[in-house]
């Protein structure tokens, strides 16, 4: 590679925090015009390093080039000023600003000239690279996709040479993940370079040129996607030789155990969608997964169906032919459901305490309390079997929950709601921030569960993930429910246009369909 | 009701809505950037007592007003450095505030108690002052109300139209977010947390040395805290919260109008109706949340640690 035609190269940088050393001695080099990719499991080091080059952070030690110049980048700001620019994970977007004042805010002062010249080049600019917004709308009113979009522009009208994508994709339903690439991809071909951060392999090959992967906070190898597998760039990101993704056998469920009869809730903040005439049936032994992208009515169908919210009419959840909708999370655990919520560390499990005593907030029915009084024995005990037999990384049963990874915790919750044996489980995003091997720990969790006889109902944004684990599956789209099919029978495509909310205008057909 | 009558009560409104409004206005910048300070009430007060000092020793009224701006501007001060700097509870720091500025007002003024000074006069305006009714009601005020006009229609257009307001709306938003931008939002922080304290110095300053001339223990009798009531009433918009303000000023001397008007009633019940006035308000406005939480700062009271990211 020509040594002017890089743009960015780091030499040798490590960042260390108390206690962990989060990048060390990592040296990478980015030209002009390249797709990169980063990849690496949670706690890699991904996202220290790519705030080290957006200026949040700085080296602890080496060096890092730029166009061919030491520089020591010590804000956003200046980040910003020499071509840097950095969509975020979480959006870094104001939500009761319209399009244009966010994008004002991110200019400098002496950029923006007078309000009518910024929305002249905002509508310039995102009809060249197919990014529409419109500039007056307020963010709050505006998709997920149309979001990321405003975040690109704010980038673009800056004359960006770079830009870092911290996993762009995992908010995007599958045509909008294509509408992103080729936006990217027009990008790159002006010579703009890009830093992608993912951990979805299939996108990392199909979009980017190099690869470089982290393991534990070093660079554990580069490859070109297009010649590498799925499965050899995983075994560098994890380094074992652990299964990494396996295909389950699929099921047909038997008698219904949980039915919604035109659920409808109203929404309960701001920006959320509520829920409209949702129909679903769960059949013992089967997972049924639903999909659909963030923000549309994900919260508001778990909160439902856990019982965190009572407002819907009586008849329209029924747990085994009974009415449930007015009985609270406490009553309708007795009748047999369990629940795994999006927040694990906040409400799937208190992060102060230990796990003995989160054990105990779900399971107190198991005979651990006696007239009142906790049998801390039994307790410890039950804790302990849980963490044996789930494989859960911690220092003991005394451990506070906020002290294991995300992967584990989730290990541990998944574990002690299997453990009360449920006719229902109802779990949120499973493998939400959870790196790859855990993932599958956790849906062989589900899977064992399933053939136990366990109906189980998941939510989750990860396409792949649900075709991997369910049996059926279903979109949901601003609070409507697609009707299921069985998995087999579709493909990410079709789910992919009902997740954009393509079933609206089909005729519904009818959700009882006979199952064998 | 004859029409002088009505015209006497709106004038009354506006004189005693007047310190509301200016407090108001000062708690309402500071909370767009995020940041509740319950401590108005003791600013307030350490105004009132400044300023009328101020006047007193020096016989000059502007000298006071500035030293009250400057007293309400150095409570701010201790406030924004415990709560923006040391990530204090915002709640809990305000109301230390407000205790410590009755309580240090008190024991500053204590030799001021009974003294008088002459305060400020109202200025008519030649030829607007004699427009029938709209005149007198409007063009016949002190320049402190003059000034309370300017100043709502400064922080107006400073909010929604300037490129400072847009960068106070975001910090209030979502400081993080903020913070990627580049926005200092510690700075703008302290800015909109002092701006706050100077208006309710104002505010101060306008009860000791033009609504009663004189310098009293506690003598904002809760105007602080009604400001605050004021803020949400007004949905944190600055035209709601002026017609907010005389609409309590209403409500205060209603006792008062009643009497005049010859209808019985105890004054003790009627000077109960800003606050009774302020719950209903506040129960209407928070039986809508979803409004509720469109309007307010999402960040409100929360404090910024620029060590998370």
């Amino acid at each position: 590679m020509k040594q002017d035609n890089l743009l960015l190269s780091l030499w040798q940088v490590s960042k260390r925090y108390p206690g962990v050393v989060a990048n060390d001695k990592v040296s990478l080099t980015l030209a002009k015009g390249e797709i990169l990719a980063l990849l690496g499991e949670n706690g890699a080091g991904k996202s220290t390093l790519v705030k080290m080059i957006y200026g949040v952070v700085q080296a602890d030690e080496g060096s890092l080039l730029w166009q061919g110049k030491e520089v020591v980048i010590r804000s956003p700001n200046m980040a910003r000023s020499m071509g840097i620019g950095m969509v975020f994970q979480h959006f870094s977007v104001f939500e009761t600003l319209s399009v244009q004042e966010n994008i004002e805010l991110s200019l400098d002062a002496g950029f923006v000239k007078d309000a009518a010249t910024l929305r002249a080049k905002i509508i310039e600019l995102s009809a060249a690279y197919e990014l529409k917004v419109d500039p007056d709308r307020y963010v709050h009113n505006l998709s997920i996709g149309e979001r990321q979009r405003l975040e690109i522009l704010r980038c673009l009208i800056q004359n960006v040479k770079l830009l870092i994508l911290d996993e762009p994709t995992s908010v995007l339903t599958p045509q909008e993940v294509a509408g992103l690439f080729k936006v990217l991809r027009t990008l790159a071909s002006e010579g703009c370079s890009i830093l992608f951060i993912s951990h979805k392999l299939k996108e990392v090959t199909a979009l980017c040129d190099r690869a470089v992967i982290l393991r534990g906070g070093k660079v554990n190898g580069e490859c070109v996607p297009a010649n590498e597998t799925p499965d050899s760039i995983a075994r560098m990101m994890v380094g074992s030789e652990a299964v990494l993704s396996e295909r389950y056998h699929k099921t047909i469920g038997s008698d219904e155990l949980l039915v919604t009869r035109d659920l409808s809730v109203p929404p309960t903040n701001p920006f959320g969608t509520g829920l409209t005439k949702v129909n679903l049936s769960l059949h013992k032994g089967e997972i049924l997964g639903i999909a659909g992208v963030a923000g549309n009515g994900q919260e508001d169908l778990l909160e439902a169906l856990s019982g965190e919210d009572t407002r819907a009419e009586a008849g329209s959840i029924l747990i085994n032919g009974r009415k449930v909708a007015k009985l609270n999370a406490g009553e309708r655990r007795l009748l047999g459901m369990s629940y795994v919520p999006a927040d694990r560390l906040g409400q799937g499990a208190v992060p102060d305490m230990s796990l003995a005593d989160n054990t105990l907030l779900t399971s107190a029915r198991k005979g651990l309390v006696n007239r009142g009084l906790i049998l801390p024995h039994k307790v410890v005990e039950l804790a302990k079997s849980i963490i044996h037999r789930n494989d859960v990384k911690c220092h003991n049963a005394h451990a506070q929950a906020k002290s294991l990874s995300g992967g584990n915790l989730q290990k541990f919750i998944i574990g002690r709601e299997v453990d009360q044996n449920p006719e229902v489980l109802i779990c949120a995003h499973p493998t939400w921030g959870v790196d790859i091997g855990a993932a599958s720990s956790i849906h062989r969790q589900l899977i064992e569960l399933r053939d136990n006889g366990a109906a189980i109902l998941v939510v989750s944004e990860d396409i792949d993930e649900l075709f991997m684990i369910s049996d059926r599956i279903a979109a949901l789209y601003e609070g409507q429910l697609s009707h299921a099919v069985h998995t087999e029978q579709t493909n990410i495509e079709e789910v992919g246009k009902w997740i954009a909310g393509s079933f609206m205008n089909e005729d519904k057909p009818q959700e009882d369909v006979k199952h064998a | 009701m004859d029409m002088e009558l009505f015209q006497q009560i709106l004038v009354a409104a506006i004189k005693t809505g007047t310190p509301l409004l200016l407090v108001a206005l000062g708690e309402l910048i500071c909370e767009k950037s995020g940041v509740l300070n319950l401590g108005q009430e003791g600013m307030m007060l350490m105004g009132a007592m400044a300023g009328f000092a101020g006047a007193y020793f020096s016989g000059n009224l502007a000298l006071g007003l500035l030293l009250a701006m400057v007293a309400g501007m150095m409570m701010a001060g201790i406030f924004a450095l415990l709560s923006l700097n040391l990530n204090t509870n915002q709640v809990a720091t305000g109301l230390a505030l407000t205790i410590f500025g009755s309580g240090l007002s008190a024991f500053l003024g204590a030799s001021l108690v009974g003294s008088t000074v002459n305060g400020f006069k109202p200025i008519a305006i030649p030829l607007l002052s004699d427009i029938p009714f709209v005149g007198p009601l409007l063009f016949n005020h002190d320049i402190l109300v003059y000034g309370s006009f300017v100043l709502v229609a400064i922080c107006w257009w400073v909010v929604n139209k300037t490129r400072a307001g847009l960068t106070l709306r975001a910090v209030g938003e979502n400081p993080y977010s903020a913070n990627a931008l580049g926005i200092k939002v510690i700075k703008v922080r302290y800015i909109a947390v002092l701006t706050g304290g100077a208006f309710a110095g104002l505010a101060g300053a306008y009860m000791s040395l033009s609504y009663t001339p004189m310098w009293m223990e506690n003598m904002t009798a809760g105007r602080g805290w009604i400001a605050l009531s004021l803020v949400v009433f007004a949905s944190w918009r600055v035209g709601y919260l002026m017609v907010g303000a005389y609409l309590f000023g209403v409500a205060s001397i209603l006792h008062l109008v009643m009497q005049g008007i010859g209808f019985t009633i105890s004054p003790n019940l009627l000077a109960m109706m800003p606050y009774v006035a302020t719950i209903v308000v506040m129960v209407i406005i928070s039986s809508n949340p979803i409004r509720q939480k469109l309007a307010a700062p999402m960040s409100l009271a929360k404090p910024f640690d620029s060590r998370r990211h």
